[in-house]
Formats: C-alpha cells, structure tokens, sequence
C-alpha cells in the first residue's frame, strides 16, 4: 500500500509526462515555423530589391584577420558609428564558411551580416542565388565612383548585368624577382616563355637548388594556364561555362611546367608549406605570382630582406602582340539585403573599397579603385621594401585574360584534388589535363552549369 | 541503537527503498527520454522529413535519394567509406581484445592502472584537436618523428596524403583517438569474469592462449559485439579526420571523401538540404541495419 501511495498511478504519472512532452514539441515545432515563416515583414523596394524596415543600432562587419584593421580604422576615424566587427576565417582556401552560415541564417531568418569582406571573388555566384548580396548598381552606389574602378575588377561581381559586390584588390600575376641575386649569377629578366624557360634550364645546370617558380599551390592554374590564354574556365552565363583543357595553348603552358618541375627549377611544395618556408625561402630567383605575393609571401611569409624583390611583367609567348596575365583571387565586399541599417552599411561599402585612408595607404594588396592604386603603388615605392618601383602591377592590371571567370564551384579546389597529387607522385602536368577536364566538367554540371567542351 | 529488528520493520524499509529507487529510476530515464526526443528522434524525423520532400515541402517519394546516388562523387564516397569501415573495425576488434588481454595478464595493481590511463588519454581529447595533433605528425616539415617518416620514403606533407595512404591514416587516427576508452572498458569486462571459471580453466591446464581463445574471448562476445556496433555507427558518420585534412592540405586530400562530408556539400555548398537528409537517412538505415545483424547473430539480449 505505501508503494501505491508514494507514486500514485504509474500509468497516469507517465501519461500526463507524455501529454507534456507533446505540448512542449508542438511548441517547438511552432516556434520554428514562425522563426521561418518570419522576414516577410512589409518591405519597401528601393534601390533596386526589396528593403526591410530599417533600424538603428550596430552595424555588423565581418572581416578576415587581414581586413580587420580596416574595420578597426573605419570605427577611429567614424567615433559615432556604431560598429560590430567579427573577425572570421575569410572563406580563405575554400572554406565556405560564409556560404555555410547565410544557408544557415537564410533558415533561421535572421543573424545575417550587414557587410562582409570575402578572400573568394566567386562569392556573387551563389550569393545571388541565396538571396543575399545586394546589388549595388541600382542606386546604393553611385555611377561615378563604379566607374573609377579597374577595368573588368568588378566583372567577378557582375550576374547578369548586374552588380553585387565591390572589388577590394586585384590580384593579377606579375613575375616576381630577385633583383640582386639575378645580377650576381648574371641573368636578366625573361621578357617570354620561350626565355623563361631557358633560364629555368641554365639555372638548373649552373646554380641547382635555386628555384624559377613554383607550381605547387591550388591556384597555379592560375598563375601558369591563365596567363597562357587556356580556356578551362569560361564562364559564358551565370550557369554555363565553356571548358577545355587540352588546346594548344594548354598543353604548351603544361609543357613548359613539367620541363622545369623535372629539373627541379620549379618547386612543387607550394609557397604557404611548411616545407617551403624551411627548405626553399632564400632559393627564389624568379617567381610569377598575383600582386599580393611581394607582402603577403616575400615581406610576411618568407621574410626577404628590403631592397630585393623587384616586379616585371608575367613573359609572353614569343610572337603574342596582345599582352595576357592570369589573376588569384582578390577580395570582394558584399552587402546583405537583409541589412536594416542600409545606410551605414553603404557609408562603410564605400569607405572602405575606395578611401585612400585605407585602399592608398594601408591596404596590403594593390586597390581595384583605381585612385587608390596610385596612390598605394606611390606608397609602396615610398616604404623602400622593393628594389625599383612597382610599375609592373599598374600595366598588368589592365591585362588579366578576361577568358577565365569565377564560377560557383572552386578551380582551386578541382587542381588540388586533381593534378596536385599526381604532381606529387611524378606525373607529368600534360598526361593530366584530360583527367583534369574531366573533374572541371563534372562540379561544374553537379553545381547546375551548363557545360561546352 | 538496536542491532536487530524484526522482519515487518525491516519489509517495510525495503518497500519504501524500492519505491525511492523507482522514483530515482523514472528520473534518470525521464531525464534520457528528454534528451533523447529532443536531440535524437525530432531531428531524425525532422531529416526523415526533409528527405521525402523538396525544398517547397512537396512529397517526393525517392527523387532525392536518386538525385544524391547519382551525384559522381557519391560511389567514391561509398567506396572510402566501406574501405575505411574495413580497416577500422578489423583494427579495433583485434587490437583493443588484444592489448586489453595483455594488459589483464601482465600488468596488476598501479602499473595497470597507470598504463590504463595511458591508453585513455588521447581519447580525452576533443576529436577536432586529436586529428590536429595527427596534421602535425604527419607532417615531415615539423613532426617530431620526421625521421621516421623519412625511412618510410615520406620527405613532404604531400607525399604522406597521397591518396592510397587515407584509409590508413584515417584508421591510425581514429584506433589513436578511439581505443584507448575501449581497452578500458574490455579491460573491466575481462575483470567480471568470474575467479573460479579462469581458476577451472588453469586447472584443467589451459595455458594462455588457450584461455584466452576459448574462455576469455567467448566470454567478452557481448562487449565486442557493443563496441563494433557503436564503432560501426560511428565510422559510417566518418568526417572530422577528412575534413580537417581537407583543410590542413588545401583540398589536396579529403576533399568530398566520405558520405558525411557529401551531405555537408549538399547542405552548405549547393543548398540542397533535402538531399544532405536523403544521404543522412540512408546512413542511419545501413547503420541500424548492421546494427540489427550484429544483435541478432551474437544473441546480444540473451540472458546468460
């Protein structure tokens, strides 16, 4: 009896448990449908999207490590804004981390940031499409200041004829030097591929060990295939690409790699590996590379001493009258159109891809604004680190093959997976080019392109 | 301060007892239960859910399971996934019955239970950071065992990754991280088995390996049977070992490797949350169903 007494109706006990327990997930499951059925408070359309109602309160900037001083300039020089800055990894080396957190807010219907600094320039392609860039061109910036920037710069940005991202550098290949180390074995700068190969040989024979290049990062397609005009990733509409690999202009590229990576002129490490950094940082003599190679890899990364890395154009095949270079990367701003602060958010757009506060003095990388590159190739040449001036990058900017676009699936990601572990193994560069093709095609037709081969 | 009591009395306390205890009972299992419906069966209904549908909610009987398995990674990642389940679940059973036999035979007392920590250590580690700890090893530029490395022909990260070599490396990682908690607890199952069976078995001059394979082992069927169930679920969710190599590699290695990570691509990369749930729930039955073999085969709910 006490037994019955203590814990009345066990059946009961755990019905009522069982009601609750239904009570509670029905609650659950309501307050997720309205957390998702929510966002759809009156909007007003202007500037070419729909525009929720706007707020104050703290602009939320999302930067990566290198920006965040940016941020932090933008909020010394702006004391009354109010800014929320958050550091994040920057979507570097094809992290997706952007796109993984807008799926997620686009679910949750809020979290969103009002600007955000990208390391990717294929962000618009599924921003878009996510619904979550803005655009730009349709009043939030003006004609005047979009027209200033680099020629093709904002092409990354652009989805069907319209704009929604903002260039923050551009990252075309100039061919990077050792300006007195080139002088002691003397050698002059190659002014075509046809030289530069040549040099790749004498160096091999005369002063092994000493390196031309290197071909063992993600982005060397990049460098190498762009710059040689190899069609393996036209971007024709915002869902098809024209794709091929194995044309002339491929495979002679190609060649010329696997020549100097089988006389060990051509490091395969990568310039960011450790094995790099330890083995391989005092043996540059020459090295094609983007813009953001003379700070990021010479000054940062393998700390060169001043007054030695000098920039000259990217060579040219023999007989080529039209100048080509290849680009890597190079930053993009977007701006959320879920922002409710619209305004501040389109005061710092603009600051911060266009002052020369920041662009012509501080940024790292050489401006896509083209009156903040002058002013930073001016500062550049005032800090004394290059031997010569950085003229280069200035013509090569106007040189990028404008044949290679930014598709929603990741090159980079497609060579490393790719050619990188055959390289690695000994393979020769030309003998992967089908196998590569075959790669490109098969992201480009799963993330709904249409593909031309 | 009496030391006896008379049986009613004594009846009595142990009623009430057993109630205390069937109260105390119901709350650990309420407690569960809870947890369970929120962070086990609603999100598994949630997926079940997602995966019949499209993104409008409309009912779409299999197209997401088919739109996925044609996916040209979706093989591959079927492929790894088997190949690694291999390696892992043959390494685990052999090694971990093997060290914790040896471990039960040779060490007793403080070297035991010191050499019992030592296994269990890497397993306190948070998976994320023991993987982390492997980027580093593997690595020839910094490892503390480079030299190693160097014998066995690897001189750059590249080479260690190279993509015949993951199975492996995934399975080191993870017997690494994984077998240090299962050694423990076979190691405690050996200790259950009763004194006078192993006394029998000595007298009946057993030696070693004899008591070993034909009393020890038979006797821990249950505890292996548990441990390559949980193991199994848990590789086939293969993800964090890939993942971060991916990274740590810049996609050289491990990029879309395993079925965890393609649903992750589907969710995060092609907005396709439907087809991510298509894949989870297809995991969840091979899973379960392996899970249903290995009960059904070893007698796993027989009394003894």
């Amino acid at each position: 009896m006490t037994v019955r007494k203590l814990s009345p109706s066990p059946r009961r006990t755990l019905g009522k448990r069982h009601t609750e327990l239904l009570a509670g997930c029905a609650a659950t499951v309501l307050l997720t449908v309205t957390a998702c059925g929510g966002g759809t408070a009156s909007t007003t359309t202007k500037d070419g999207f729909a525009q929720v109602p706007q707020k104050d309160g703290a602009l939320t900037v999302w930067v990566d490590a290198t920006r965040m001083e940016a941020a932090e300039q933008y909020q010394r020089l702006h004391p009354d804004v109010k800014l929320d800055i958050v550091s994040y990894d920057g979507d570097a080396n094809g992290s997706n981390y952007l796109q993984t957190k807008v799926q997620l807010f686009n679910r949750t219907g809020k979290g969103w940031p009002d600007v955000v600094f990208s390391s990717q320039n294929n962000e618009a392609s599924w921003a878009v499409d996510a619904d979550f860039a803005a655009p730009l061109d349709k009043g939030l910036i003006p004609e005047s200041t979009l027209g200033r920037f680099s020629k093709g710069a904002n092409d990354v940005c652009t989805v069907d004829g319209t704009l929604y991202c903002l260039r923050n550098d551009l990252s075309q290949a100039v061919l990077w030097y050792n300006a007195p180390l080139l002088k002691k074995f003397g050698y002059t700068v190659p002014t075509t591929w046809e030289e530069y190969r040549q040099l790749g040989e004498k160096v091999s024979e005369e002063h092994p060990g000493y390196l031309v290049g290197d071909a063992g990062d993600s982005f060397t397609p990049e460098i190498y295939l762009w710059a040689g005009k190899c069609g393996a990733n036209h971007i024709t509409g915002p869902k098809s690409v024209s794709v091929n690999t194995t044309s002339e202009a491929c495979t002679r590229m190609a060649g010329l790699l696997d020549v100097l990576i089988k006389n060990k002129s051509m490091s395969t490490s990568g310039v960011f590996s450790t094995d790099f950094g330890k083995n391989q940082a005092d043996k540059v003599l020459l090295m094609p590379g983007p813009a953001w190679y003379g700070g990021a890899v010479f000054k940062d990364t393998l700390k060169v001493p001043a007054k030695q890395i000098a920039a000259a154009p990217v060579p040219q095949w023999q007989g080529e009258n039209a100048p080509s270079t290849g680009n890597v990367g190079g930053g993009t701003w977007l701006l959320s159109r879920h922002s409710t602060h619209i305004k501040a958010a389109t005061e710092f757009l603009k600051w911060v891809t266009t002052d020369n506060a920041y662009q012509g003095e501080k940024a790292p990388g050489f401006p896509a604004y083209a009156p903040a590159s002058e002013a930073w190739l001016k500062g550049q040449a005032a800090s004394g680190y290059f031997a010569g001036d950085l003229s280069a990058l200035a013509a090569a900017s106007s040189q990028v093959w404008p044949e290679w676009g930014s598709g929603r699936f990741s090159q980079e990601a497609i060579w490393a997976a790719t050619v990188k572990p055959g390289i690695t193994q000994g393979k020769s560069i030309v003998s992967m080019l089908p196998a590569w093709q075959d790669s490109i095609v098969k992201y480009a037709r799963a993330n709904g392109y249409k593909v031309a081969q | 301060m009496t030391l006896t009591h008379s049986p009613a009395g004594s009846a009595a306390r142990r009623r009430r007892g057993a109630a205390r205890q069937s109260r105390a009972g119901t709350a650990f299992v309420a407690a569960y239960v809870l947890l369970l419906i929120a962070f086990g069966i609603l999100p598994t209904g949630y997926a079940v859910y997602f995966a019949f549908t499209d993104a409008g909610g409309t009912f779409t009987g299999f197209a997401n399971f088919i739109d996925t398995a044609q996916d040209f990674r979706f093989m591959d990642a079927v492929g790894h996934v088997a190949l690694y389940l291999l390696f892992w679940l043959v390494s685990l059973v052999v090694f971990v019955v093997a060290l914790a036999l040896l471990l039960h035979r040779l060490a007793s007392g403080a070297v035991s239970k010191s050499l019992r920590f030592l296994f269990y250590i890497p397993g306190a580690l948070a998976g994320a950071a023991s993987v982390l700890v492997w980027l580093f090893m593997l690595d020839p530029a910094v490892s503390p065992v480079s030299s190693l490395l160097g014998m066995l022909g690897f001189h750059t990260f590249g080479e260690v990754i190279a993509p015949g070599n993951l199975p492996l490396l995934f399975t080191i990682i993870a017997f690494w991280t994984g077998a240090g908690g299962w050694i423990v607890v076979i190691h405690g199952a050996l200790d259950n088995i009763p004194r006078d069976v192993m006394e029998a078995a000595r007298i009946d001059g057993a030696g070693a390996w004899q008591t070993a394979w034909r009393v020890q082992i038979p006797m821990l069927r249950k505890w292996i049977v548990y441990m390559v169930i949980l193991a199994f679920a848990g590789g086939a969710q293969l993800f964090v070992e890939p993942q971060l190599l991916s990274l740590a590699s810049v996609g050289v290695a491990g990029r879309d490797y395993s079925l965890n990570q393609l649903t992750y691509d589907f969710a995060f990369q092609m907005n396709n949350v439907n087809g991510a749930a298509a894949v989870s729930v297809e995991l969840l039955v091979v899973s379960v169903s392996a899970a249903a073999v290995f009960v059904a085969r070893s007698r796993f709910f027989d009394a003894d």
